[in-house]
């Protein structure tokens, strides 16, 4: 059942549950941010509608810089406002950015010690349509390699808004992983959240088999899974690790005490994201069987989003695969 | 803030004080970039001793002018610089690229926090200089009293990144932005017209609506006067294309690309120390 605590969406397994786009939360968390910290401003790479930054010029027009379409000085401008005492905010598609400015991230935000949030919209497959050159699913892996930074990837649009605010009021520097597409509504407004803290969001009656972690948009389709689960006597966790890096030791520990066997789900390459997070993580720690679902070494197509994330392997009924065959090894 | 009572010539003075650290502590250091800080010893020098609103007493003084470094590579002029200036020990010089010195082999923040930028990866300085001079504008508005100063080199000029800075600081029309192009015309591999042809500089720039001054970048007084002339210039940035010569000071190493990237040895030293000290056998040196 759904964790009480966490005041979830009690219509997540409904299928008239209501879907919202993971950056519109994004969009309304940074114009609050923006009111409170006087400090925050907004850069954007001819992409300001798409990200949802338009409502952040529309209010503070004075506080947001137009770079066009240049991604390398997307983030070296933000580091240029960074040092003069301003917190930006820069968006861009995750596949341009972080994608093709990382290195102006390393050295001049990074290296530099430089507090900015880079915002990357439309991560994963499931933006869809546009087909593989637009769909980011290496960003994970590129911005948890780097020193000093946060990666935040929120499973809906009111994590979305929360972790923005949270960004907002403790200037760092962070990576916030957005996705374009519409992503069933998670949690509610009473739903605590903290960077660094991983949330369990359904446990079962009695002894677990077996934890999903899951990231991103794909938290919903691990939590029908994990419902399906139950109602065929599979008892299955299902923890939502919207905090990549640095990611919550403690919850994986507990998790992988209690249930042995850990699969992983987000929508990103197996290499170098959430999965290997958690397995570095348990390695050191408390090495337990696991199974990664996620896309196998290659790239996007063209479709719908439903029809890419079964293709890559990322369904409802993946997870539930993978949860049989993970019960099987132990 | 710094007194600003010097002489052309005493000026000229102190720019060879810093060509002799220059080739000091390369010698010393064994590794490292000599023809670049050479030739932009004078741009430095006037920069510091005359020109910046900076105090080395109080190096983190809000109301300073920024100097954002582009090429990084060049940092032996700027250390040596900062450290005759008074930011530190001329002798912690004799540190660079060591470990655990401050003076690391490209400029590092953490290490030296008297530095406004970490610099090394080529064609991201003047980015940064663009969004300081933004952050500026936006907390001073268009009267500002700060200047951002950033100095790049001419081969890096080559990286994408540098034109998508140029193009915004012209749409942005940041007159208290002022770059300085160290126009040598040598880059790794050779002479940058052969590598990846650049000019016309000045049209380019010009083009993306800055206003544009060439001059030769080892005239103290020319230096002096064109920061001073850009500052002058309302509603647009300003560049000023330094023409300098690698290796100024040392003929040996005048205008040889070969010396953009290895150090002197210690016979090179002594003859470039010798030919410096008397500048250029002028006059005999009381150090002989």
């Amino acid at each position: 059942m759904l964790n009480p605590d966490l005041k979830l969406n009690i219509k997540i397994f409904s299928d008239d549950v209501e879907q919202v786009p993971i950056r519109k939360g994004f969009g309304a968390g940074l114009v609050q941010g923006g009111e409170s910290n006087k400090n925050i401003v907004a850069l954007c790479a001819d992409l300001t509608e798409s990200t949802q930054m338009n409502f952040f010029k529309a209010k503070f027009p004075e506080r947001f810089v137009e770079i066009g379409v240049a991604e390398q000085n997307l983030a070296t401008v933000a580091s240029g406002l960074a040092a003069m005492g301003k917190y930006p905010f820069f968006s861009s598609y995750a596949m341009f950015s972080p994608g093709r400015n990382w290195e102006q991230i390393r050295t001049t935000i990074c290296y530099n010690d430089r507090p900015a949030v880079i915002v990357g919209s439309h991560a994963g497959v499931s933006v869809g349509p546009d087909g593989g050159t637009h769909q980011a699913i290496e960003d994970i892996a590129l911005m948890r390699v780097l020193p000093r930074m946060t990666v935040i990837s929120p499973c809906d649009a009111i994590q979305a808004k929360k972790a923005t605010l949270a960004l907002s009021a403790n200037p760092r520097i962070a990576y916030l992983r957005l996705a374009r597409e519409k992503t069933p509504i998670i949690t509610t407004e009473d739903t605590p959240f903290e960077i660094g803290k991983g949330q369990i969001l359904y446990r079962p009656d009695g002894l677990a088999q077996v934890a999903i972690v899951a990231t991103g948009g794909l938290v919903a389709n691990a939590l029908r899974a994990a419902n399906d689960l139950d109602k065929k006597g599979v008892k299955v966790i299902v923890a939502n690790i919207h905090t990549i890096k640095p990611i919550d030791t403690d919850l994986l520990v507990q998790l992988a005490k209690e249930t042995k066997a850990i699969v992983s789900v987000e929508e990103h390459q197996i290499a170098g994201g959430l999965g290997s997070a958690i397995a570095e993580t348990l390695a050191k720690t408390y090495p337990v069987a696991m199974e990664f679902i996620g896309v196998q070494d290659r790239f996007g197509q063209s479709g719908t989003p439903q029809e890419l994330i079964e293709k890559y392997g990322m369904g409802t009924d993946a997870i539930i695969a993978a949860v049989l065959k993970i019960i099987e090894r132990k | 803030m710094q007194q600003r009572d010097f002489t052309i010539r005493e000026l000229e003075l102190k720019a060879n004080d810093i060509r002799q650290s220059i080739i000091a502590m390369l010698l010393e250091a064994g590794s490292g970039h000599t023809a670049g800080p050479l030739g932009m010893a004078d741009v430095f020098t006037a920069l510091y001793f005359e020109l910046l609103r900076h105090d080395p007493q109080n190096p983190s003084w809000e109301e300073r002018d920024r100097l954002v470094l582009s090429n990084g590579h060049i940092c032996p002029v700027l250390y040596a610089t900062m450290a005759h200036v008074g930011y530190f020990p001329v002798a912690e010089l004799q540190t660079l690229r060591k470990f655990g010195s401050r003076l690391q082999g490209h400029p590092h923040r953490d290490f030296l926090p008297y530095l406004e930028n970490s610099s090394g990866p080529l064609g991201s300085g003047l980015s940064q200089a663009v969004g300081m001079a933004i952050g500026d504008r936006m907390d001073n508005g268009i009267a500002t009293a700060r200047t951002i100063y950033c100095l790049l080199g001419d081969g890096e000029l080559d990286e994408g990144n540098n034109w998508e800075a140029i193009m915004l600081g012209g749409k942005e029309k940041l007159h208290n932005l002022i770059a300085i192009v160290d126009r040598n015309n040598i880059q790794i591999d050779g002479y940058t017209e052969d590598i990846m042809p650049l000019d016309s500089l000045t049209e380019k720039w010009q083009s993306f609506n800055w206003h544009v001054q060439e001059i030769d970048g080892n005239n103290m007084q020319a230096i002096i006067d064109a920061v001073n002339k850009a500052k002058a210039v309302f509603e647009k940035p300003s560049v000023i294309i330094a023409r300098t010569i690698p290796g100024k000071g040392v003929k040996e190493f005048e205008r040889k690309f070969e010396w953009h990237g290895k150090t002197p040895n210690k016979e090179e030293a002594a003859i470039a120390l010798e030919e410096l000290r008397t500048l250029g056998g002028k006059i005999k040196s009381e150090h002989q």
